[in-house]
């Protein structure tokens, strides 16, 4: 993968507006910014009801995911440009869950809506009417995706980058700061991650740094890119931010993004955690 | 506008005396600026969280103890606040752009 096979311009948008070949869908956690305006011919996935199981703690199953893009009258022949708020994190996200499900023409809109709100281009409030086609999923892809074991048995030997922001990362917060910080999870992050904060990879209007940027973030950090790579954040959108980056736009290999992240890893009994600013060791501890 | 009332948009639900709140408004010329991006960055200048202003030209943070910076962009301007935060309590930080 690069940049230019995973990322589409706001220009390029702006020109395809019209073409019957390209899916625009707006993905978000609060879709009422969709409501209020989108991109014209935009349709819209809610983050976790329409890309999360509606009963269990998962991503969509193959045929739950198969059944919402044809719904939405999507083809594996489409084109399908991705784009959302905060950042692109949702928007990064269902990136991954569609790569989970083997699906190739997927792209996302380098600088989402901010980047397009900034520019100050055209949000209109017509929805699209779009006619049920028939959309064949590949079985799910666990290369690109970390389970809680596969976390542990990463401590203190595979790369782990924990993407959420220093004061998370230390345990000072436990959600970002739009978000009440009562939590029922504990603070701190998994001992040897090194915290490379997803915003590092972006520039204030949300498109991605170039590629030496990007490339020398990682390596500044000490992460070494010939091994492999587990990223994580709170609930997983912001690590799939940075697994875009990594696999994505840097074509890294061996990268995974764990979707169960601190939700998960920080409700666990007995499992080690380190407090602080310091990667720790992997006993880890109070920092 | 649905949770906007005067002083702020509602915090019914929210235990304010175990949250950090940064809040207030962005405005252009006196007017409220929505869909504003203001960006709460730590005391290092780190990126911490992002929200876009409500309808109102509202915005709310839930931060830790501290002092913080607060970035606002919008179409054409871009403008840095300093603001100090203590938990149990409302820091009220109002950004006005230039016209």
């Amino acid at each position: 993968m690069s940049r230019e096979s995973a990322l589409v311009t706001a220009d390029w948008v702006e020109e395809n507006l019209d073409n019957d070949n390209v899916v625009l869908i707006e993905v978000d956690e609060d879709t009422t910014a969709y409501d209020k305006n989108h991109i014209r011919n935009a349709i819209t996935f809610n983050w976790h009801s329409d890309l999360t199981d509606p009963v269990r703690h998962d991503v969509l199953k193959k045929e739950q995911f198969e059944a919402l893009l044809s719904a939405n009258g999507i083809t594996n022949d489409d084109t399908i440009v991705l784009y959302g708020g905060n950042n692109n994190w949702f928007a990064a996200y269902a990136y991954w869950e569609f790569k989970l499900y083997g699906v190739e023409n997927v792209k996302l809109l380098d600088g989402g809506r901010k980047k397009w709100e900034l520019d100050a281009r055209e949000l209109v409030t017509d929805v699209p009417v779009r006619e049920e086609a028939t959309f064949v999923a590949a079985e799910q892809d666990t290369s690109i995706r970390a389970f809680r074991d596969d976390v542990l048995a990463a401590i203190g030997a595979e790369n782990l980058v924990d993407v959420r922001s220093p004061d998370e990362y230390s345990g000072k917060l436990l959600a970002p700061a739009h978000l009440p910080q009562e939590q029922s999870q504990t603070a701190g992050h998994i001992p040897t991650a090194a915290n490379i904060p997803w915003s590092k990879a972006a520039n204030d209007d949300g498109t991605f740094r170039s590629d030496a940027e990007l490339k020398e973030l990682y390596e500044a950090e000490g992460v070494d890119l010939g091994k492999d790579t587990i990223a994580y954040c709170r609930i997983g959108e912001r690590s799939s931010h940075t697994w875009f980056v990594l696999q994505e736009i840097l074509g890294v290999p061996n990268v995974k993004n764990y979707d169960g992240s601190w939700t998960e890893y920080g409700s666990l009994i007995g499992v080690p955690v380190q407090l602080g600013a310091v990667a720790g060791s992997p006993a880890g501890g109070q920092g | 506008m649905c949770g906007a009332v005067a002083g702020g948009l509602s915090l019914e639900g929210i235990d304010v005396s175990k949250e950090t709140i940064i809040q207030g408004s962005v405005t252009r010329g006196g007017q409220p600026v929505a869909g504003a991006y203001v960006r709460l960055l730590d005391g290092s200048g780190e990126f911490t969280a992002e929200v876009p202003t409500s309808a109102t030209g509202q915005f709310r943070f839930f931060a830790a103890p501290g002092s913080w910076t607060l970035r606002t962009l919008a179409p054409g301007a871009t403008l840095d606040l300093q603001v100090v935060a203590s938990q149990g309590q409302v820091a009220e930080a109002d950004v006005e752009l230039p016209a």
